[in-house]
């Protein structure tokens, strides 16, 4: 894999960049590759509270704060930034306020390239309407100045519809990186990451392609 | 959050009775229902932040418990609440959680904007 310039990753809520890039940010930033990591939303509307409960819905955006700013440092993320959006509401925002923002960090930091979701297949709202405002931004530039656009995909009928992913990045020297990332978000990944260590026990190999293996498609650009 | 007792819960809900109160209202079945099972119809709301005054508010039921309050022209209603706690900013914050800890319902009252 090349050397890339900067790395921007755009995503909305705070553990979407634990599950399927953890390890790619991992790897850039192990190459001295700077990673911004703008995140949208503090999730303040997670579902996970607890049993007992550690938290109620008015003091988890400050919990989950925390946890992605444990998040970055077990990343080595040094460009960390917090978009003050409200988690749920992205879809609702002015479409050309979010592009204007992305757009303006991406000509600040001159990234080769930019990670995001892609729009109509991540399942989440929040998801699908960062990556389309990351799209339309990147979109702005001429073709031939745009950095590479890969996108994580994951609903049901992604791989029916957009093909196989066109990038499988091998991350298994950061798997413990990618495991610490995913713990440092407790609040949400306690209930995922208890299952998910069961399974490595058993060496299920699933769960041990996912840790491993990192997939994006790179964003389909019609003109 | 601790589990609901009735009566103190009763009591707060009193003491926030005939004032102009905020209120953040919330159901949810969490994002990833509908992925899980296509066939789940996946419905929630929330509101934040609106202004209410209610004159009278009861809980009922044994647990998981009901919150009915009367407004001046209608009506503020939830179910499946189960925790609740008394903030330090005077905030009455009440939950449902199911068995995973996971929240299905949030019903909260303020005197003060929430954040």
């Amino acid at each position: 894999m090349e050397k890339e310039r900067h790395v921007l990753v755009v995503f909305p809520h705070p553990d979407d960049e634990a599950f399927g890039v953890s390890g790619t940010i991992a790897y850039h930033v192990q190459k001295g590759t700077p990673v911004t990591y703008a995140c949208l939303t503090l999730g303040e509307m997670g579902r996970n509270l607890g049993n007992p409960p550690f938290a109620t819905r008015e003091s988890l955006a400050t919990i989950r704060k925390k946890e992605l700013m444990a998040s970055a440092k077990a990343l080595g993320i040094q460009d960390l930034r917090m978009l003050g959006f409200r988690d749920k509401t992205i879809e609702f925002e002015d479409e050309k306020t979010l592009t204007d923002l992305i757009y303006k960090m991406i000509l600040e930091l001159n990234p080769s390239l930019v990670i995001t979701f892609y729009p109509g297949y991540s399942v989440h709202p929040d998801h699908d309407a960062t990556g389309r405002a990351v799209v339309s931004a990147v979109g702005r530039l001429p073709k031939e100045l745009r950095p590479k656009l890969y996108c994580v995909a994951f609903s049901n009928n992604c791989e029916k519809e957009l093909g196989s992913p066109d990038v499988i990045i091998d991350v298994s020297a950061f798997a413990e990186q990618k495991l610490a990332t995913i713990r440092a978000h407790k609040t949400q990944t306690a209930l995922f990451y208890d299952e998910f260590s069961k399974k490595l026990n058993k060496k299920d190999p699933d769960a041990f392609k996912w840790l491993h293996y990192e997939r994006f498609w790179s964003y389909k650009w019609t003109d | 959050m601790q589990l609901i007792d009735k009566t103190i819960v009763q009591n707060y809900i009193d003491s926030f009775a005939n004032k102009e109160i905020f209120i953040h209202l919330e159901t949810t079945n969490g994002a990833y229902a509908s992925h899980k099972d296509e066939s789940f119809l996946n419905a929630g709301a929330f509101i934040r932040n609106a202004k209410i005054r209610f004159s009278l508010g009861k809980i009922t039921g044994e647990g998981p418990y009901r919150i009915g309050l009367k407004l001046d022209s209608g009506w503020v209603y939830g179910e499946g609440l189960t925790h609740f706690e008394r903030d330090e900013k005077g905030r009455l914050l009440m939950a449902g959680l199911n068995s995973k800890g996971q929240l299905a319902i949030a019903l909260e009252l303020s005197e003060t904007p929430f954040d």
